[in-house]
């Protein structure tokens, strides 16, 4: 969670929004994968589902703030629904680039990861920890060979 | 200065990757054991890894930016 926090804190800032990293969009431009693997997080993640639905049915980010919501498509762009007028004054994808320089990409990096440890804390609730069983004894493996070997030299014997 | 060389030793971008390495050691551990004596001995283990492994990679591409550039 604290590395999702981080993440979201990187990418974004005081003027275009928190956590502008984090958001669902699918168009000709910009088809956004890193949502699939920050969607790991779970709930945490919902408020961009929120944004992305009221997008795409042609109204304004929740409480017209800008947390989690999708950027304003390219021109060109065949946004779903009706996003493309809810958007029109979201920064774009190249303005969120160009403010947030490298911690776009660090932010998406974080709540990448962040989900997809999300995804092994699971694994892990639901069937423990992955045991790996120890290498054994070399003499046991020596006495195990030799027993084999012993078996194999004896004669077969017939009915 | 060669240039890999010094985007390299932008260290102020390469301390981000400190906390990401920390969290998937301790993850990754807790995935392998209970106790959390074993689990912090195995993150660490975890961690030389992955920092051994980047190093290895800067190597590599050094070395191939100097073939390049040669």
């Amino acid at each position: 969670m604290g590395t999702f926090a981080y993440g979201c804190y990187l990418g974004g800032n005081a003027k275009i929004g928190w956590a502008r990293v984090v958001y669902i969009q699918w168009d000709e431009e910009d088809k956004r994968l890193p949502f699939l693997c920050q969607m790991g997080m779970g709930l945490p993640t919902l408020p961009a589902v929120v944004q992305a639905y009221r997008a795409s049915h042609g109204r304004g980010p929740l409480w017209g703030c800008q947390f989690m919501a999708p950027p304003r498509p390219a021109p060109g762009a065949r946004p779903a629904g009706n996003a493309e007028g809810a958007v029109a004054n979201q920064p774009s994808l190249d303005d969120l680039h160009s403010r947030l320089g490298p911690y776009f990409e660090l932010g998406t990096v974080f709540t990448m990861i962040a989900g997809l440890l999300n995804v092994l804390a699971i694994y892990d609730a639901w069937g423990g920890p992955v045991f790996t069983e120890p290498a054994p004894p070399k003499d046991a493996k020596d006495e195990d060979d030799q027993d084999l070997e012993a078996e194999a030299e004896q004669p077969a014997t017939g009915s | 200065m060669e240039p890999l060389l010094a985007a390299a030793l932008s260290i102020n971008q390469l301390w981000y990757a400190v906390p990401l390495i920390v969290a998937v050691s301790l993850v990754y551990a807790a995935t392998r054991h209970e106790e959390m004596g074993p689990i912090l001995h195995h993150a660490v283990h975890i961690g030389v890894w992955i920092v051994g492994f980047m190093a290895v990679v800067f190597a590599i591409l050094l070395a191939m930016w100097w073939w390049v550039s040669s």
